[in-house]
């Protein structure tokens, strides 16, 4: 029961510290910030700019990654498992190597291929999406079918039935999670893009002599940016989780490179000895998804231009 | 001929020719494996001999329609072929995980289901509460773990040193109901945290969605109170978006299944799944594929042609 009250006491301690950084960092950006952002900043719910916030530590994180780091990502610095100590900050991991140091690496080769999967996924999801509702007629037919199909096979189920046939990975794991979460952005774009064409300024532009590329780019995408910018949020929580799922089971980044989801399984067995410190790097996901979720939620409100 | 049997026909069948297109995905698998399949199974140091034997032995040399319907007549006779890994038949592989597999998610269901529609009935009732504001907020958040984290937090806390459940819910032999649904709590209590907090949101936005309607309106001024109207008005005509959003985590339940399997050691299929993907076990991993896509694709027919007949303006169409 004292267990429990800590640990609840630890949790909304955790949920103030979150919120008053989230008003913190609200008020510095629309200090600092010219005066658009600002304003834009001042409607931010605290979650979001809580979000914000982590998603640029993160993002700093990944970049600096080498500095910050004590030690190696591959270095054995002590023994198996040690605990946390002045030395080894987080203690060792299952090869004896530092725990902290890998857990920031991973930051970079976690987060950068997530964005680089999604990043594909999206930009390949979109133009066909884009394409299939400008066009039209056996086109959409035919892309439109392919997608159903892929589609009614469970994702992670349709991931690992790829990776059998291609072996695993992570070239081939960008690719089959890029194609995969590609058929949930082309159904999108194409939903949102079925909408613009029919507009008269579309059907004007076409009268004008417009061509397809310029169609894409100066008339629908800029309309079509808001809802996509925030599907794009969501699919790179979807493939980060794919993706950390994968490394959990072993079919996604090969060690020794450091990856949060493969670090949580070679370390579980710690977990039943009442250790935390597997939980940090399945942490880390849930932290940055989280946020990631929490940013794009004020977005899609924004968007949609609901008040309350 | 009623039009709603004609409607179920219809779907039965769309869903019938999206299993065959699967299957036809699944299978043109094997083809696509770089290099020859027979050399894959031999190793390198095969002789060409031994290899061309086995192309031979497994009908490798006819052509691709002919394997593929010898492929699906096996399988629709449930011969699932012999695994490479050791040589047992898939079918008896799969067999009693299969069994284990659909039990832990059925365990799920049956804890998420009833939890997610009363907390999402509560929610709409008490909108803009505090029990709404923190049932929503914590719905965002466990949507964003990986069911690891869950499961891991999980096992910190109700397992380990002193802990009232088994961290490894291995399944050997004969277990008593009792015994299994205590040794599955931990998964099964998992997948329900996974799926709860989306079914519990997209209950909320059905009933809310409709509160604004005049008829809602009659009901509350003839002086019903609050919980009547939303369970006796509201929650009839909110059933098809319900029974949908339902249907949907059942099927994310089958493919959320292998992660916890593994997180708990449970002899299920996504364990299967898993270690024969390492291996590149394909007749095995093809198998598998094929009957979770089938489950997936069952689920989501289910689930559409519950949504109408839910609806009495579909069923009695003039």
């Amino acid at each position: 029961m004292i267990g429990f009250l800590t640990g609840l006491l630890w949790l909304l301690g955790g949920i103030a510290a979150a919120m008053a950084a989230g008003w913190l960092f609200r008020t510095l950006m629309v200090t600092i910030s010219p005066r658009g952002v600002a304003k834009e900043m001042r409607t931010a719910p605290l979650t979001a700019s809580f979000g914000m916030l982590m998603i640029l530590i993160y993002i700093f994180v990944a970049f600096f990654a080498h500095w910050l780091a004590p030690f190696s990502e591959t270095a054995i610095v002590g023994r198996e498992y040690e605990p946390w100590s002045s030395v080894n900050l987080l203690g060792t991991d299952n090869l004896g190597r530092d725990m902290l140091s890998r857990l920031i690496y991973a930051a970079r080769n976690t987060v950068g291929i997530a964005f680089v999967t999604s990043a594909l996924a999206f930009i390949l999801g979109s133009v066909l999406g884009l394409l299939a509702a400008i066009v039209g007629g056996w086109l959409d037919q035919i892309l439109s079918r392919t997608v159903d199909v892929l589609m009614a096979i469970p994702a992670l189920i349709f991931a690992l039935l790829l990776l059998t046939i291609l072996g695993t990975s992570v070239i081939n794991m960008i690719l089959v999670i890029a194609l995969i979460d590609s058929t949930r952005v082309y159904r999108l774009a194409r939903a949102v893009a079925m909408n613009i064409v029919v507009m008269d300024y579309v059907e004007a532009a076409k009268l004008r002599g417009e061509g397809l590329w310029r169609l894409i780019t100066r008339e629908i995408l800029p309309n079509a940016m808001a809802p996509l910018v925030a599907e794009f949020g969501l699919r790179f929580c979807f493939v980060f989780l794919t993706i950390s799922a994968l490394s959990f089971l072993g079919l996604g980044m090969q060690p020794p490179t450091a990856d949060w989801g493969s670090m949580v399984k070679d370390n579980a067995t710690l977990i039943t000895f009442g250790d935390i410190t597997p939980l940090l790097p399945a942490g880390a996901i849930a932290l940055l998804t989280v946020s990631v979720n929490f940013v794009v939620d004020w977005q899609l409100h924004r968007a949609s231009g609901l008040k309350e | 001929m009623p039009p709603i049997l004609i409607m179920i026909l219809q779907r039965l069948a769309l869903g019938v020719v999206t299993l065959f297109v699967v299957s036809l995905i699944i299978f043109l698998g094997t083809e696509l494996l770089p290099g020859d399949f027979a050399q894959e199974i031999l190793g390198q140091s095969a002789t060409p001999a031994t290899v061309a034997a086995l192309r031979e032995q497994l009908g490798l040399n006819d052509p691709l329609f002919v394997r593929y319907g010898g492929w699906l007549a096996d399988v629709v006779r449930g011969d699932l072929g012999v695994s490479l890994a050791n040589g047992q038949s898939v079918a008896e592989l799969i067999g009693r995980r299969l069994g284990y597999t659909l039990s832990l998610a059925l365990y799920a269901a049956a804890i998420a289901v009833p939890l997610s529609l009363v907390l999402g009935i509560l929610a709409a009732l008490l909108r803009n509460s505090v029990f709404d504001r923190v049932a929503n907020a914590s719905a965002l958040t466990s949507i964003s773990f990986p069911e690891f984290f869950v499961a891991y937090i999980l096992i910190f806390l109700l397992a380990g040193a002193g802990g009232m459940f088994p961290s490894i819910s291995s399944i050997r032999g004969e277990v008593s109901f009792g015994e299994y649904l205590y040794r599955a709590f931990l998964p099964a209590l998992t997948l329900t945290l996974v799926v709860t907090a989306h079914m519990m949101r997209m209950t909320r936005a059905a009933i809310i969605n409709l509160l604004a309607s005049p008829y809602i309106e009659m009901a509350r001024l003839k002086g019903m109170s609050p919980m009547r109207v939303i369970v006796r008005h509201a929650l009839p005509n909110a059933l098809a978006p319900i029974i949908n959003v339902v249907a949907l985590n059942l099927a994310y339940l089958i493919t959320g299944v292998v992660v916890v399997e593994v997180v708990f050691v449970y002899p299920g299929m996504g364990q299967l799944m898993v270690d024969s993907v390492a291996a590149r076990d394909m007749p095995v991993v093809q198998a598998v594929a094929l009957i979770f896509a089938a489950a997936y694709v069952l689920l989501n027919l289910t689930a559409d042609v519950l949504a109408t007949l839910s609806n009495p303006r579909l069923v009695h169409r003039r």
